[in-house]
């Protein structure tokens, strides 16, 4: 045993103990699973937004070689249920039945109204053309304002408006009221693909007694009650297996229809089933993110101090409403304050039907779009008063001496420090000389403007304290379980209930395990994604797996070493307080007597020398739930070169200096904020959902939904400050969505900052050329 | 997604594929070439071909041959093999610049030239190269081979001049001869993404103006379109001192175009950025 | 039915295939070589970029029988007996992947990258892999591996 202590493995820039497999092609997604005898799944979309289904023939699809079944809404509209939605916002939200295939209506188009089950994919395909169904169009509702107008169709009984949700502190009337300036503005946030790398998949199967699901899912436990509610196959026959699972980014955190149907169809066949989605099939009913409409208003005073927020929603959930749909705007409501201190705020948002895709959760989730409309207003602010970005927000924002601090929005951001981070990011960024380059292409009128956008975000993150999520009627808790368990070998194994999909749990969890238990990194395993293995979690979403699981696995670690303490001090014969555990080993204080936590696995295994009463095992399990959220800030700044000619935007630098807290792997980290600097990008540039007059999508494959390539994006300068976070031991505060929430604003704000003296105050996103090209001309954006 | 079912051939030689194809007469048969652009039409089922010829392993259909007054380029050859022909960069340098930009590398290693060109996607980055270069494509026809100029081989929107029965086989590049200028200027909204508009330039310089140019505009029509009035305005136009006299001559350079409306831009859009873009590709190719 | 001759990562396969059958399900569904993924219809992507006859193609876009007599390697069939490709490694250093469904893909498009120019600049390697998408990473790390494979496949030969 030595005595030098290793180094602390959390802070370590560890590489991935998941990338073997992953470089290697030994990943198991879903689609790689084949069973004997297995039968798979293709279903037939509707091809109208709105219609009646008036007749449905599937016998000539049944006749079709290799095709075992075929089934229509109708068919199995005793047993399919309805798709559930967990967050039901207002006690007098409309929540309309949401069958996994369509009865009687169908209310967007790719909504499933019948499939087929045969015994290879490609029979599967060619079966679908063989069914015959009638529909008697009904008028398409595409424009939230129109569906509420007096007279609109009805997407479902009962009207288009699914819910009104208020929120407010202070008197914002007061605020406004005599309010030197008042900046009104009304931003869209498009509606965007979520476009995970790996299509959604779904393997179910049964023994005729219990029920294995696999699935691409952010979800596996949260999706086991809904499967179990939904399909009434109680919860102890059900199994649901998350495998290697690709990206997710909120579009898997779903109960979709397909994972119902497949279950069912293996229910009724008694075989092994799968479903495998197709892009262009994901394209139309994957769930879709943001579709917003932003109406926000800052009272302030002649110098830019604000005195309030003001902020209505106009929220398109789409057709129905699914797992958290109408929750995500509220995610957002108390982040319209942003990193500011005001007296007032007051916060509507209006639920609307469609006959679109539902919405719901995509990275970020009701964040990016709060965070987009205060960074965006705070800049016209800045216009509208004279003065630069920055200055108006180093008037307005909370100062690090002021944490922790209450603000309007209703929450306590318990540490950060936003000064620094913007210090930090000037200095990396190079402002003055940009600015200065800025100046002179304005002076000759140069055809390419140079335009800096400013973004000082914050955000909640940590989903949730139960308690919280409770008050805002979420149908669950957010707390987090692991399980540590010490093997006879001084081997660790770790069962977690997040979930991850690309974010290098069992990497992080090791490095936190490693430094709480003082064995080998490479000692440890991480179980997760099955709840026969890990059979309690909330899953991975909202920044929450190190905030609320890692602190989960902290905790056991505790546990496990307070039980490996009482074993070490029997055998060392000495009192538990006289032990001090360092490097792995418990140590008597003032002697060279010691046990290393192995050793104590070990004789732990064998029991033949335990203290009296004790159980032979060490290991433990936590549930941690967080008291409160945590708060991420930081500054991003963005330099982009616009053609004026061609109304091309390119970004010419990006510098990002987050504020995440703690960092248990800076290469973790580092990922996370380059991969969500380039989402927020994307939506700022590139992507959108476009449905046509008639509810069609224009958009259903990846040659028209355009996801930014390595040749369309630039490199990224990051960097951090560390205010640690108080709500956790770990003092960490999460980073899945921190890129894609400052972004999206800073290269707006960088786009009009540009077009500034053109007179240009906006343009709507994505900013095409197009786009950028006709308000240059006067136009329209 | 998944093709419906289709017959399959792989004749070895022109002649055995044109004889397949002529015994076909009337079923609905297409030639697979490298297949970039048929397969995902037939992948979304937005094709459904009876059969498919294989077209792509036929040798006398691949290779680059340098011939006195032109390059010939076999149909089969794949757009790679063009990029990299030392004879292409040489004598047709156009035919490179643009073909480089044709999908990405993947595609190119499979797509081909001929294939590009019978597909006649006006958003494609070749039948413009075809247009300015006035390449003449060779084509089997039931009684032995046809010439056809490329100003009369694209008709309408993926539709060429081919008679069912004919089988592109390749195309004469024109050499141009000393003192001209080339380039693509191909924009879009990601590097994946098709041309919103693109324009392929041939300039020739003489003593410091321009003294000829040919430019033809992608994506501005059903068809790819020459613009000759812009073309009708260079001669004369200095190269060197500032470029208000090209953008003048350029500034018709959208004249006679019915560029289509999508998710990437209307017309009046692409008919600006046909002129800005003739600017760039002209003075591109000029220096 | 179309009888075809294709070896996958070093082993000869003979095989009856209907004429329509990608050559990606015919590695996957048939051969079971599920390393290969597929992530669209329309060949954007990249996901499921093999090399075949040394050069990279997106196997969803090539049919079996158009396979037929070729050599394909697959992301199972990098490493050898000396353990992880260059390309491989670089990948796993540089923090290349997270969710790790476009890496397959993108490490067979940037081996190819690097046979044609074995010293990219950062430029060349973003338009080199324009036709592979990735949703995690930002692209950042990509870059940075495959600079690093670049030159450990150059300071290998």
């Amino acid at each position: 045993m030595t005595d030098t202590l290793p180094e602390a493995e959390i802070g370590r820039a560890r590489r991935r103990k998941e990338d073997g497999r992953l470089i290697t092609g030994r990943t198991l997604w879903t689609d790689n699973i084949q069973l004997p005898g297995m039968l798979y799944i293709a279903f037939l979309r509707s091809p109208m937004a709105h219609a009646r289904i008036t007749r449905v023939d599937t016998s000539a699809a049944k006749t079709q070689p290799g095709v075992v079944a075929v089934f229509s809404g109708q068919d199995l509209a005793d047993e399919q249920g309805s798709l559930p939605c967990a967050w039901p916002v207002t006690e007098d939200i409309v929540i309309p039945d949401h069958p996994p295939m369509a009865v009687g209506t169908v209310r967007y188009v790719g909504e499933a109204v019948a499939c087929v089950v045969a015994t290879d994919r490609y029979k599967a395909a060619d079966a679908l053309d063989a069914i015959e169904i009638d529909y008697e169009p009904l008028p398409a509702v595409l424009d939230m304002n129109e569906a509420l107008a007096e007279g609109a169709t009805p997407v479902h009984e009962g009207g288009n408006r699914s819910f009104t949700w208020q929120f407010g502190t202070g008197d914002v009337d007061a605020a406004f009221r005599d309010a030197p300036v008042v900046i009104e503005r009304t931003y869209v946030q498009q509606r965007l693909i979520p476009s995970a790398m790996e299509p959604r998949a779904v393997v179910a199967q049964t023994d005729g007694d219990t029920y294995t699901v696999h699935s691409a899912t952010q979800i596996p436990h949260v999706l086991r009650v809904m499967l179990a509610a939904t399909t009434g196959i109680p919860e102890h026959k059900l199994r649901v297996v998350a495998p290697d699972v690709g990206g997710g980014f909120g579009s898997k955190l779903q109960v979709t229809a397909e994972e119902v149907l497949a279950l069912l169809i293996t229910k009724r066949l008694g075989r092994p089933v799968k479903w495998t989605e197709s892009r262009s099939e994901g394209n139309l009913t994957v769930h879709h993110g943001r579709d917003q409409i932003q109406r926000i208003s800052l009272a302030a005073s002649a110098d830019g101090v604000l005195r309030g927020v003001k902020v209505d929603l106009l929220a398109d959930m789409g057709a129905y409403l699914m797992l958290v749909t109408p929750g995500i705007p509220l995610l957002g409501a108390f982040m319209y304050t942003g990193v500011y201190k005001m007296d007032a705020y007051d916060f509507t948002c209006t639920g609307v039907f469609t006959t679109k895709m539902p919405t719901d959760a995509y990275r970020g989730a009701g964040r990016p779009e709060a965070t987009y409309a205060i960074e965006r207003a705070m800049d016209e602010l800045a216009h509208e008063i004279g003065v630069d970005p920055l200055e108006i927000r180093r008037r307005n924002w909370i100062k690090h001496e002021e944490f922790p601090y209450a603000t309007a929005g209703g929450l306590t951001y318990d540490s950060g420090n936003y000064e620094a981070a913007t210090d930090r990011a000037l200095a990396l960024f190079g402002y003055d000389k940009l600015r200065a380059e800025q100046s002179d292409r304005r002076d000759r009128n140069d055809s390419v403007q140079l335009g800096i956008g400013v973004s000082t975000y914050t955000e909640m993150c940590g989903l949730a304290p139960s308690r919280v999520l409770g008050s805002l009627r979420y149908g669950a808790g957010g707390w987090e379980h692991a399980t540590v368990r010490m093997l006879p070998t001084g081997k660790v194994e770790v069962v977690t209930g997040t979930s991850p999909h690309g974010q290098g749990h069992e990497t992080a969890w090791s490095q936190i395990v490693a430094d709480a238990l003082g064995v080998p990194f490479e000692d440890v395993a991480v179980l997760h994604g099955d709840t026969a293995s890990a059979p309690r979690g909330m899953d991975t979403y909202g920044s929450r797996s190190l905030v609320v699981g890692g602190i989960a696995v902290l905790q056991a670690c505790e546990k496990v070493k307070e039980n490996a303490r009482q074993v070490a001090a029997h055998l060392l014969e000495c009192s538990p307080d006289d032990l001090e555990f360092t490097g792995g080993a418990f140590r008597v204080r003032g002697t060279g007597a010691a046990k290393t936590i192995q050793e104590v696995a070990l004789a732990t295994f064998a029991a033949h020398n335990l203290p009296d009463g004790f159980e032979p095992q060490l290991d433990a399990g936590s549930t941690f739930d967080p008291e409160a959220f945590s708060f991420p800030h930081g500054t991003h700044l963005c330099a982009i070169e616009v053609d004026t000619e061609t109304g091309e935007s390119k970004i010419r630098s990006y510098v990002a200096v987050d504020d995440i807290g703690n960092v248990v792997n800076p290469l973790i980290v580092e990922g996370q904020v380059h991969g969500g600097i380039a989402q927020g990008i994307a939506q700022a540039l590139y992507e959108e959902a476009v449905y046509d007059t008639d509810g069609n999508l224009l958009t259903t494959t990846m040659a028209d939904y355009l996801i930014p390539s390595a040749a369309d994006l630039p490199d990224f300068t990051t960097d951090r400050t560390v205010t640690p976070a108080t709500s956790n031991p770990l003092g960490v505060k999460g980073v899945g969505e921190a890129g894609t929430i400052a972004s999206t604003p800073a290269v707006v704000n960088a786009i009009v900052d540009a077009l500034s003296p053109y007179g240009i105050r906006d343009v709507a996103m994505p900013c095409t050329p197009e786009r950028v090209w006709r308000a240059i001309q006067g136009g329209t954006s | 997604m998944i093709p419906a079912t289709f017959e399959y051939v792989r004749p070895t030689t022109v002649e055995e594929a044109a004889q397949i194809l002529r015994n076909a007469a009337g079923d609905d048969v297409k030639l697979l070439a490298g297949g970039q652009s048929l397969l995902p039409l037939l992948r979304l089922r937005l094709a459904y071909p009876a059969a498919l010829i294989d077209i792509g392993r036929i040798d006398e259909l691949r290779g680059v041959r340098d011939e006195p007054d032109h390059v010939y380029i076999a149909a089969m050859t794949t757009h790679d093999e063009v990029v990299k022909s030392a004879v292409v960069q040489e004598q047709c340098p156009l035919v490179a610049l643009a073909t480089a930009q044709v999908a990405d590398p993947a595609v190119r290693h499979r797509g081909t030239f001929g294939g590009s060109m019978a597909h006649a996607d006006p958003a494609g980055d070749l039948p413009a190269v075809a247009l300015a270069l006035d390449m003449t494509f060779v084509v089997l026809s039931a009684d032995g081979t046809r010439e056809i100029p490329a100003a009369e081989f694209f008709v309408d929107y993926l539709e060429t001049a081919l008679e069912p029965g004919e089988i592109l086989l390749g195309a004469k590049v024109p050499k141009l001869g000393p003192g001209w200028g080339f380039h693509y200027e191909k924009f879009h909204r990601t590097a994946q993404a098709w041309a919103i508009v693109g324009v392929a330039a041939a300039v020739k310089r003489d003593n410091g103006t321009i003294s000829e140019g040919r430019i033809a505009l992608t994506n501005m029509g059903t068809v790819p379109v020459r613009a000759f009035a812009a073309e009708r305005r260079l001669p004369g136009v200095p190269i060197t001192n500032g470029y208000g006299e090209l953008r003048e001559a350029v500034s018709v350079a959208a004249e006679g175009t019915d560029p289509p409306t999508d998710l990437h831009g209307r017309p009046d859009y692409r008919r600006h950025l046909a002129v800005v873009l003739t600017e760039r590709a002209v003075r591109q190719a000029a220096v | 039915m179309s009888r075809i001759t294709v070896t996958v990562d070093g082993t000869k396969y003979e095989e009856e295939v209907e004429p329509r059958l990608l050559l990606v399900h015919f590695l996957r569904d048939r051969l079971g070589r599920t390393g290969t993924p597929i992530g669209c219809d329309t060949s954007n992507c990249g996901a499921c970029t093999v090399l075949m006859d040394g050069r990279s193609v997106k196997s969803c876009s090539v049919l079996a029988v158009q396979a037929d007599g070729a050599d394909i390697l697959t992301i199972e069939g990098l490493a050898g007996s000396g353990g992880w490709h260059p390309m491989q490694r670089a990948f796993h250093e540089e923090h290349a992947l997270q969710c790790g469904y476009c890496t397959p893909g993108m490490i067979m498009a940037s081996i190819d990258l690097v046979q044609d120019n074995p010293d990219p600049s950062e430029e060349e390697i973003r338009s080199g892999l324009e036709g592979n998408l990735c949703r995690c990473t930002g692209y950042c790390n990509i870059v940075r591996a495959v600079r690093k494979g670049a030159q450990e496949l150059g300071a290998a030969q």
